[in-house]
């Protein structure tokens, strides 16, 4: 590796106002460097600043919300960042320096189509438009792996593209005018774990052929092995450890990292009573969603997001669904507690519930309960913990004023909070803190079926190892039936006894997880494993790009 | 989290926090009392502004003519009719065996001043503060009562009109489909509906008083919070604590009042205030065009219109527009208190 380095960051320190005399520090005296053709990856749970560092760099902050501390100091090739003019950061900005962010959905102007994304970057900074412009940009986007139809990509639109797409044309615009170091914030966080392994070759066989520095920012320890030379480990601001990856990580000295590295989701099911009672049968369940279209809105064909699956969910065992997203495994999920109209037959402890009407299934969703994967967006956020909770007791008519209050203390005791914390309001709480409480607003009702939609995947890894831990224990407690939906192959191989792998909305393969995980039959499942647990991907076409 | 959770407070930190903001925005704080101060004064238009004594001590007893009607044989006169207390005759009776205690104006909004020096409009003077409009009745007076509808009616108008499009527009933004298609539409066609001339052909048919306008006016402005209720509407019922409702078995109107109303009724507030601005001027308006209130009734869009009329008499004009204008002004204060209020980006410093 190089000489020089590229950027220096000597004693970073962000501090944003809250309130009016406070001030809140998110990075606390960070020094690291950049050297040419390296990747530095940048490692800690949400909130550890690792974002703000990144952003610092291009000055991007909130000012003059957020302040630097007077010694920060950022020099990227002898020039100081920190405090430097508008027009000298415009010409380092998307120029010599680029940036990937998390959500490809939101950095792309929904208005604007491919060319004009990619064009606008080469316009200010190169000058370039018209012809020359565009056959930079079929070259930018050959260059990210949309080879083939590159020419008919340039007057999409954001909306006509895949996730993964979306992503590899942001890296396209961070590419256009050959920066010496790109900054990726989480850029494979928001997308399937197959187009994960396809972005992390990408960007390390660009950077073996442009020789630009990255600066890779995850929560993801298995990537930063994957992709990363060196690694810094941030927490609460603060970089607590760093260096080589190969000595980090097996050698990890400070406390946090070893309990980094220690928090994934381990451990596999108990072992099951094989002849349980079933509690959940679907045959041939179908939800399409019709396509309308002409004059007169006639059905004109079907978008079909689950197209007959069958299963059997027996008393305490978990059925893992995983698929891409757009598999129709969030569908399947809705359809089988009939929030989505679905067609088959849905037979619930017994009875057939698919055509039950709205009255008569209320009693029944007692026993059938949700956990959604957002928790910030599943809990109302004007009402208090005690509320929510409290909620579906209300509905159901059960118990009185004094029971009721002591079925919430029950149920957050269940899930490992304190009972006290039913006055306070979900804002107050972490990721994983919520999470618990949408775990307990489900178990108050003692339900026997559990729908758990990606139940882990918004949390860093450290809270997802400990949810898996008590849903685990939950379901051994309670002989709860979990259908347990998920992406992320390394926590349905902690909890699932069946795995269902869906594609399309059709079943690819479907048996004991066990024997899934061991010697997969189909070639997308097996694709699927690689780019979970190796971060590889698969050429053989199975999926998509 | 171990044990030292706040006690339950009546208001949570989150409404703590919009409290803290209204009241960080001094200008909006000090127009809320002021404006409160205004109104709450006005409703007590009686007790300040009358031609009637608050209470009249008259031979051993007590009288209260604000209240009760007595007849001018109660106080040592002639006739059987109510007595007149700007008589001076009757006055002196009063005065030989007790006292009167007055409001501090003399006048109530149809007191005609017959004492008047010079020709109707009078100036200002030390009987008539801000002088008397050209039928000789006094301009202070006839504000304060005219204050007092203006601001009674605007409520009202804000209050009725904001329930009736908060309901239209939950309904619309929830359930959507057909309901929000159709009842679009409707709006549409309606808020196409000229609303003076409804006013006018009604005024043919009927002596339009108070409720009259009330009612006309709240048929076509009950539109204006539609569009944002639905819209806050169309956005929640997607959210996962909404579907996390209807997965607990929880029923349409359960879910639409506690879950998705109150994220809706951060807009709504915020808007309301700017509503309430412009329903007070809506009586003024139609006052100052004669489609409005009664002749004879209190009120400040007739005293503008005496003003423009009158336009050698400037202080019915200055009065009338002063009153208007401060109306306005504090009102708007006061949303922009709100807004700040509700804003959750807003930081002081």
């Amino acid at each position: 590796m190089a000489d020089e380095p590229l950027l220096t960051i000597s004693d970073l320190s962000v501090t944003f106002a809250s309130g009016r005399d406070r001030h809140v520090t998110a990075v606390d005296r960070v020094s690291f460097d950049v050297r040419r053709g390296e990747t530095l990856a940048l490692v800690g749970e949400s909130g550890s600043g690792k974002s703000v560092t990144a952003l610092s760099v291009l000055q991007l902050l909130p000012y003059p919300l957020a302040a630097h501390t007077p010694g920060s100091s950022i020099r990227f090739q002898g020039q100081e960042l920190v405090g430097a003019g508008e027009p000298q950061l415009r010409q380092i900005r998307g120029n010599r320096i680029a940036m990937v962010f998390q959500e490809p959905m939101t950095s792309l102007n929904p208005l604007h189509t491919i060319e004009r994304q990619v064009g606008e970057v080469l316009t200010i900074h190169k000058g370039l438009a018209g012809p020359a412009a565009r056959a930079r940009i079929i070259e930018l986007l050959r260059l990210v792996g949309l080879g083939a139809q590159a020419e008919k990509r340039l007057d999409a639109y954001p909306h006509q593209l895949s996730g993964g797409q979306r992503q590899r044309v942001m890296i396209a615009m961070a590419l256009a005018n050959n920066p010496d170091i790109l900054i990726a914030d989480e850029p494979t966080t928001a997308v399937d774990v197959t187009i994960q392994a396809q972005l992390l070759k990408l960007l390390a066989e660009l950077q073996a052929k442009l020789g630009m520095a990255v600066l890779f920012i995850t929560h993801d320890l298995n990537i930063v092995r994957k992709v990363a030379h060196r690694v810094c480990v941030m927490q609460q601001g603060k970089i607590v450890e760093s260096g080589p990856v190969a000595d980090i990580f097996t050698r990890p000295r400070h406390d946090y990292t070893k309990h980094l590295l220690a928090a994934e989701p381990k451990g596999k099911p108990a072992p099951r009573v094989a002849d349980a009672p079933p509690i959940v049968e679907a045959k041939d369940v179908k939800v399409w969603f019709p396509i309308k279209g002409g004059v007169l809105r006639r059905t004109q064909g079907y978008v079909k997001a689950v197209d007959g699956v069958d299963f059997t969910l027996r008393e305490g065992h978990t059925l893992g669904v995983v698929g891409e997203s757009g598999s129709g495994k969030t569908t399947l999920g809705l359809a089988l507690l009939r929030l989505e109209s679905a067609q088959g037959r849905i037979v619930f402890s017994g009875r057939d519930i698919r055509a039950l009407r709205a009255r008569d299934l209320r009693p029944l969703r007692r026993e059938m309960q949700i956990v959604f994967q957002d928790p910030y967006g599943s809990l109302s956020p004007r009402l208090s913990v005690g509320q929510i909770i409290e909620e579906g007791l209300k509905i159901h008519g059960l118990g009185g004023e004094a029971e009721r209050t002591a079925a919430i203390a029950d149920a957050l005791r269940e899930v490992r909070l304190e009972p006290d914390i039913r006055h306070r309001y979900p804002h107050e709480f972490s990721g994983g803190q919520r999470q618990r409480i949408a775990i307990a607003r489900a178990l108050v009702l003692k339900p026997r079926f559990l729908v758990l939609d990606e139940p882990t995947s918004a949390l860093d890894m450290s809270v997802q190892a400990q949810i898996v831990d008590l849903l685990r224990d939950l379901q051994e407690r309670h002989r709860l039936a979990y259908l347990f939906i998920s992406h992320d192959l390394r926590v349905v191989k902690a909890l699932a006894d069946e795995v269902m792998v869906l594609k399309d909305g059709r079943v690819v393969e479907q048996g004991a997880a066990a024997r899934i995980f061991a010697a997969p039959t189909q070639a997308y499942t097996k694709a699927l494993l690689t780019a979970a647990f190796n971060l590889e991907a698969t050429e053989t076409g199975v999926v998509r790009t | 989290m171990h044990g030292d959770a706040p006690k339950p407070s009546r208001l949570s930190p989150l409404n703590r926090r919009r409290l803290e903001n209204f009241k960080r925005n001094k200008r909006g704080f000090w127009s809320l009392w002021i404006f409160l101060a205004m109104f709450g004064l006005s409703l007590f238009a009686e007790l300040i502004a009358n031609d009637r004594p608050i209470l009249v001590y008259y031979d051993g007893a007590f009288y209260m003519p604000i209240f009760r009607t007595y007849p001018e044989t109660a106080f040592g006169g002639e006739f059987e009719t109510e007595a007149d207390y700007r008589d001076p005759f009757v006055i002196e009776k009063i005065a030989d065996k007790g006292w009167i205690i007055w409001p501090p104006i003399r006048f109530s909004y149809a007191t005609v001043n017959l004492n008047l020096q010079v020709p109707a409009p009078a100036p200002p003077s030390h009987e008539n503060w801000l002088g008397t409009d050209d039928q000789g009745r006094d301009v202070a007076a006839r504000l304060i009562y005219g204050l007092r509808i203006s601001v009674l009616f605007g409520l009202i108008l804000t209050i009725l009109s904001s329930v009736i499009g908060v309901i239209a527009g939950a309904v619309q933004g929830y359930f959507g489909g057909w309901t929000d298609l159709i009842f679009q539409r409707v709006i549409e066609i309606w808020d196409g509906l000229p609303q003076l001339y409804m006013l006018i052909i009604l005024a043919a048919f009927v002596q339009p008083n108070f409720w009259w306008l009330l009612g006309i006016m709240l048929l076509f402005s009950w539109m204006s919070l539609v569009g944002l209720v639905r819209a806050e509407f169309l956005r929640a019922r997607n959210f996962d604590y909404v579907r996390a409702a209807r997965a607990l078995g929880a029923g349409n109107i359960s879910i639409m009042f506690r879950h998705v109303l109150p994220n809706a009724m951060v807009a709504t507030l915020t808007f309301l205030p700017f509503i309430f601005a412009g329903s007070t001027q809506t009586l003024v308006s139609l006052d100052f065009l004669g489609f409005g209130l009664p002749p004879g009734s209190p009120s400040l869009g007739e005293l503008l219109n005496q003003g423009k009329s009158n336009l050698q008499a400037p202080w019915l004009g200055f009065t009338a527009f002063a009153a208007t204008a401060s109306i306005l002004i504090l009102v708007v204060f006061i949303g922009e208190a709100v807004r700040d209020a509700f804003d959750p980006r807003k930081i002081f410093r």
